[in-house]
This record gives C-alpha cells, sequence and structure tokens, in this order.
C-alpha cells in the first residue's frame, strides 16, 4: 500500500505541513497529528498524513542497543 | 541523521543474526508470523529468512490489505467504475487486481476514469475539481490507512461536497492474530506485531492476545535491523517460556497510540463483520462509515448491479494469507501467475507475499 516513511517537517501552515526526505518534499496533512510538531522534528508519512512523531531520543537508544549486537572484532 | 540509514547497517543485521542463533541453538522450533505487508516486503528485500538458524522459521500471515480484499468488492469497484459520470480515485496496488472478470486496468483500457493518487486528499481534490462528477475513493486498507481515509471523508463533509464518496472495506489487525493464535496447524511461537498499524491502535492492543493465547508479541519496525531486533526479542520470550508485549519500535510506536487518530476513526466508521479472502468472516474485524456520514458511502449512496461473484481457480491466495503454504508451493507460480500476468491477488500488490517472492528469489 502506501509505506510510511520518516520524514523532516520543513513547513507549518495550521494543519498542513511539508516533509522532505531525500530532497523530495511532499505535504503532509496534521489533522490526524496528536502531537504538537515544530520544524525540525521527523514525522512518519502515510498516503498524505502524519500518522506519528518520531521520538529521536528512542531512536538513538534503539540503535545503541543494536550496536552491542556486534563487536568490530567479531565482524572483522 | 535520515533515521533510516542507520537502521540498514548490515553489521548490525549480521550481529543480530549471530544472536539469534546462539539464542535458539538447540531450542524451539519457533514459528514467528509477520502480519504486516510492509514487513513481507521487508523479509524478502533484504533476504532476512536466510539469515535465520535452522530452529527459527518466518512466516507471512494476512498483512496485505489488497490480498485480503474480497473479489466482491472489487467486482462493485469495477461496476462502478462503468457508470458514465462516475470517476474512480485509488491507490496504485488495486489497479492490477483481478476481479471476478476484469480489472481496473481492464476498464481503464476500455475508456473509464481511473486516476492513482497518492492521498486521499487528493481524490478529495479531483472531487472539488470535477463538480459534475461524482469522485469515488477505494478505501482499502487497515488502521493506518483507515484513519487517513476518515479524514478524506471529514474534509469533505467541510467543504460540503455531495460529490466524494469512499467505497469502503477497511479490516483491523487484531481479529485475525486471534484466530490463527489458536490455529494448531500453524502452533504460532511468536508475532511480529505490526509498526505502523500499531502507531494509530498503540501496543496495548495485543495484550488480549497474550493475555488469551500466552503468544510473545512484539511490535517491530520496518527497517532490516527493527525486523531483526524484534525476532531477537521473539527469541528471547520464548526461549524463556513467556509471553508479554514488547515494543521493539518505540522511536514510533507508544503503548497508548495515537488518539487523535483513533477519534477521527471512531467518528467516521464504525466496527463490522468482515469478509477476509481465504479466512472468511470474521465478526468485528472491518470497519465500514458511519450512519452520520452515509451520504459520502459509495456503496449506500450509488446504487449499481454487481455481477456474480467468480473465484480463481487453483489459486491458493488463501492458504498463503494463513501462512499454510509458501508461494512457491503454488503450481502457477512464476508459470501462469506473474506480476505481469497476476491470477490472485498476492501476485498483484508489492507487499503481496506471492509478488515479494517472484521479485527477490
Ligand atoms: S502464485 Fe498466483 S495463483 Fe498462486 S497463490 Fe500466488 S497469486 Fe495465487
Amino acid at each position: 500500500m502506501c509505506v510510511g516513511v520518516p520524514m523532516m517537517v520543513v513547513e507549518i501552515d495550521g494543519d498542513n505541513a511539508v516533509a522532505e526526505v531525500d530532497g523530495v518534499k511532499r505535504e503532509a496533512s496534521l489533522m490526524l497529528l496528536s502531537d504538537e510538531v515544530a520544524v525540525g522534528d521527523y514525522v512518519i508519512v502515510h498516503a498524505g498524513f502524519a500518522i506519528s512523531k518520531l521520538d529521536k531520543e528512542e531512536a538513538l537508544e534503539t540503535l545503541a542497543l543494536m550496536r552491542e549486537a556486534f563487536s568490530p572484532e567479531l565482524m572483522g | 541523521m535520515n533515521y533510516r540509514d542507520e537502521f540498514r547497517d548490515r553489521k548490525i543485521v549480521q550481529g543480530l543474526a549471530q544472536r539469534i542463533a546462539t539464542l535458539a541453538q538447540g531450542k524451539g522450533p519457533f514459528t514467528f508470523m509477520e502480519v504486516c505487508g510492509t514487513h513481507t516486503m521487508a523479509i524478502y528485500q533484504y533476504g532476512l529468512r536466510q539469515l535465520m538458524p535452522p530452529e527459527v522459521r518466518l512466516i507471512s500471515g494476512p498483512g496485505c490489505p489488497v490480498c485480503v480484499t474480497h473479489n466482491g468488492y472489487l467486482d462493485r469497484a469495477l461496476a462502478l467504475c462503468r457508470l458514465p459520470d462516475v470517476i474512480i480515485t485509488t491507490f496504485g496496488d488495486m489497479l492490477r487486481v483481478p476481479g471476478s472478470t476484469s480489472s481496473l486496468m481492464h476498464e481503464r483500457a476500455r475508456g473509464g476514469d481511473i486516476r492513482i493518487v497518492y492521498s486521499p486528499l487528493d481524490a478529495v481534490q479531483v472531487a472539488v475539481q470535477n463538480p459534475g462528477k461524482k469522485v469515488v475513493f477505494l478505501g482499502v486498507g487497515f488502521e493506518t490507512t483507515a484513519p487517513t481515509i476518515a479524514g478524506s471523508i471529514l474534509t469533505a463533509a467541510k467543504l460540503g461536497l455531495k460529490n466524494y464518496f469512499v467505497l469502503a472495506s477497511h479490516k483491523t489487525m487484531p481479529t485475525p492474530m486471534a484466530l490463527l493464535s489458536a490455529d494448531p496447524e500453524l502452533s504460532l511461537s511468536g508475532y511480529i506485531c505490526p509498526a505502523h498499524v500499531s502507531a494509530i491502535i498503540g501496543a496495548h492492543a495485543y495484550q488480549p492476545l497474550v493475555d488469551q493465547f500466552r503468544i510473545p508479541c512484539v511490535v517491530t519496525g520496518f527497517e532490516p535491523t527493527d525486523v531483526m531486533q524484534g525476532i531477537e526479542m521473539l527469541v528471547r520470550q520464548a526461549v524463556a517460556g513467556d509471553a508479554r508485549v514488547e515494543i521493539q519500535y518505540s522511536r514510533v510506536v507508544s503503548w497508548e497510540g495515537n488518539p487523535k487518530a483513533q477519534q477521527v476513526l471512531a467518528e467516521v466508521f464504525t466496527p463490522c463483520d468482515a469478509d477476509w479472502r481465504g479466512i472468511g468472516t470474521l465478526p468485528g474485524s472491518g470497519l465500514k462509515i458511519a450512519d452520520r456520514y452515509a451520504a459520502f458511502d459509495a456503496e449506500r449512496a450509488l446504487a449499481v448491479e454487481v455481477e456474480p461473484l467468480k473465484e480463481h481457480q487453483g489459486c491458493l491466495c488463501g492458504e498463503i494469507l494463513k501462512g499454510k503454504v509458501n508461494p512457491s508451493d503454488c503450481p502457477l507460480f512464476g508459470k501462469a501467475c506473474t506480476p505481469e500476468n497476476p491470477v490472485g491477488a498476492c501476485m498483484v500488490s508489492s507487499e503481496g507475499s506471492c509478488a515479494a517472492a517472484h521479485k527477490y528469489q
């Protein structure tokens, strides 16, 4: 269907935002979002709607946990 | 950081594969099911099945919304499309899905006005720009997509549009999961729970599954490292004999989900029984347009005669959607049935198991 991707909010005008990933800009309606967003935040955009805000700290924590799974010696 | 590339790191994927192998060694066997088409694609695309130790088996469930959509729905869409004053708007993956005797693609070649949109709001715009036409959006999808379609109906209502309609066939995920959890033939050891469906409904939605069936549930993201970490968490639970809901995809999914989207959903839709291709009718597993928005419901507002239902002979989509057989077990796979010439819906949508298997195997 329409894969939701994390995109950075670059413009906000009321209930409408413009979000960007890899240089591609897309309109994203904010009418389904509970959280406040600001320019620079990341949101998951699905079929033209922001459906969730991405928590940057949680993202970094998950990555740190994952990185524990390999040690450089082990992987060469 | 774009919060994507880091989660595709090959080295992390391999490290997690090693961890899974160590954890599972001599235990199991474990069968984990994913119930989201985007997980199906990720698993094929990154070859994650090949990274599993012999003790761990990954199978796909009914996670492709187009694939579980009943032929009768498509037949109604095709009948609407043959009306002279109707414009059909849809997401792209519906175009080639075979109905009983035709597809939207065929109807388009015959002059039907069918437009692919990226967002349901684009369909509302088509209605604004074509006041003399009736614009029907094909509303198919799970809890991630349903709120966006609800949003389009609210927008159309606000604009006072009388020519925007939705042909709704939305389904909700936890119900078929309960059915499959109880299936002795599958004997599932855990669920890779959908990422963005869960962003809407919240991870708590899986607690009843855990309570009733003692089955581990891990809400998992879509990147390859996410999927691997989700499997690692499932293996840990399974080995320890635990059954809990856990969130691997914590950067996006919370326990409560998205209350605003839930509220929009509840405003526009009400639960109903739904037909799942291959699975049958499941009580309370669908969403229909609430009476107060009946004017936007294509099924109620636009009368049309629908042709009698015909199923496709030889297609094993139904068994595939229940995780009972693999695409390559179907005698038509890659022969009579290809993405260019699909027999069943599982070969059409990019999220379908047959299409994913055909593309990446
Ligand atoms: S390969 Fe084609 S015919 Fe066989 S199950 Fe898949 S979609 Fe159906």
